[in-house]
């Protein structure tokens, strides 16, 4: 059966294309493996992370993330992100400005005195749900060259993937489905752990102000995963990724610790499977090593 | 003047709409919320005692109380109320509305700068470009750091909003104004 090549507007974010390029290197090469194009957003801001200025001011907040979405909208297309929050941020944004014609009002007349205007024909996806739903598992598998055997997992989600449920509309957020199914699909199994729902601690403007209380945080989350036999940590979200890679290096500096477990988007980990290589997707660049058992 | 109640109805609702907000009316304080709450183990942040106090309008004990700032948005809580109370962004709005009386810390204010500075809660800098280019991305993004244009747009839209008089933002200096950044 012949694809249509099919294109997205790949909103990148923050921490993505400016920590942690590896994991865009990762989406855009899969994707492209199976016929989809990530087109870059012109202009695009920070999206902005929910948590933070949602915290700091939900009326600078919403704008901002309209700007991003009248951006897509321009290309004409649909938007795929690889960050938990902007993920939070933009369809959270698109979902209340498609609910409330007259907040969407209000929002168009700030955008329009720099020349935008938001009209409600994007949508926004996680790549995670891109690979999983449209996909789908059966052809993610054909492309599996390099099944994960033996490689023993630690599924993270982050929070605003799944949460709120009744606004991402991804099932239950106690018991999910999606990362299972993508590691399951590539060989790999699950290492079941204590608190494996819980969030990394970054968010929400935490990390920001209190560093030590979101890392000791981070601390008990990766205790857990070491201590259940996991081999790596994979996730859905760029701050998560950061929380957790950067952060081993952080909590061994403050707790005088030598964590080293090593720490995947689910986007490099499946592009491993997939045959690419450990520095095509920047995973020699980071804090966390990665072992033979992943490589090989 | 309304109560806290009132006036987190009325901002959040703005945004969130009035019902979404007005669910904070509902919490009969069973306590779900803090038990559930992954930074109440580490942190003083107590869910039901915010709520309680915002039910009791006790404004200028919550706009001070440093908790308030320890929730990371995780919303575990507000899927897990069995009242419905949309407890996350109760939250954020109660937030919002400290933010606007002058309580934000200065690391906050700092992201809000990085922000108005590059369009970016977290810019790039060389050596990310240099990453950038190693695995065959361009060296910087084309995001609103790249082109002034656009980043006159973020501005203009935080200018706007308000959001650099909130931050108390220097535009001569693109900078925090000299007292706060002091603090």
């Amino acid at each position: 059966m012949s694809e249509e090549t099919k294109e997205y507007a790949y909103f990148l974010g923050c921490i993505t294309p400016n920590r942690y390029p590896g994991i865009e290197a990762a989406a855009k090469k899969i994707f492209k493996e199976f016929g989809i194009e990530s087109k870059e957003m012109v202009g695009a801001s920070c999206c902005p992370a929910p948590g933070v200025f949602g915290s700091f001011d939900m009326y600078t907040w919403l704008p901002i993330a309209a700007r991003n979405l009248a951006i897509a909208e321009e290309m004409g297309l649909e938007i795929y992100v690889t960050c938990n929050g902007c993920f939070g941020s933009l369809q959270e944004a698109d979902h209340l400005l498609k609910a409330h014609p007259k907040l969407k009002e209000k929002v168009n007349e700030i955008l329009g005195k720099v020349g935008r205007e938001y009209k409600g024909t994007t949508n926004v996806y996680h790549a995670v749900t891109l690979l999983h739903d449209d996909i789908g598992l059966d052809r993610l598998k054909e492309k599996v060259t390099k099944p994960m055997k033996g490689v023993n997992v630690a599924i993270h989600y982050g929070c605003h993937f799944l949460k709120p449920s009744e606004v991402r509309g991804l099932g239950s957020s106690e018991t999910p489905f999606y990362l299972e199914n993508l590691v399951k699909a590539t060989g790999a199994k699950e290492t079941v752990y204590k608190d494996k729902l819980m969030c990394c601690g970054a968010g929400g403007g935490v990390r920001t102000a209190d560093t030590p209380t979101a890392l000791e945080w981070a601390r008990q989350k990766l205790v857990s995963m070491i201590e259940a036999g996991a081999d790596c940590v994979i996730h859905p979200c760029a701050f998560c990724h950061l929380q957790l890679d950067r952060g081993q290096y952080e909590i061994n500096e403050a707790f005088g610790t030598s964590f080293d477990l090593p720490v995947l988007h689910v986007m490099q980990f499946i592009a491993l499977a997939m045959g690419m290589s450990e520095k095509e997707v920047g995973l020699d660049q980071q804090t966390t090593k990665m072992p033979e058992k992943l490589l090989k | 003047m309304g109560t806290l109640i009132d006036e987190i109805v009325e901002w959040g609702g703005g945004v969130m709409g009035e019902e979404h907000m007005e669910t904070l009316r509902l919490c009969v304080q069973c306590g779900k919320c803090t038990g559930g709450c992954p930074s109440g183990r580490n942190t003083a942040l107590r869910t039901r005692k915010l709520f309680r106090m915002a039910q009791e309008d006790m404004k200028e004990e919550i706009f001070n109380a440093p908790e308030l700032w320890f929730c990371t948005t995780c919303y575990t809580c507000y899927e897990r109320c069995p009242k419905g109370v949309k407890c996350t962004d109760i939250i954020r709005t109660i937030r919002n509305l400290a933010a606007k009386e002058g309580h934000m810390s200065v690391p906050h204010r700092k992201i809000g700068v990085y922000a108005l500075k590059t369009g970016h809660g977290v810019p790039i800098g060389p050596d990310q470009m240099k990453i950038r280019e190693s695995i065959g991305l361009e060296s910087q993004p084309p995001t609103t750091q790249k082109f002034k244009e656009q980043l006159e747009q973020f501005q203009k839209i935080c200018k706007e909003t308000g959001f650099d008089e909130l931050i108390d933002f220097d535009w001569d200096k693109m900078n925090l104004k000299e007292a706060e950044a002091k603090k």
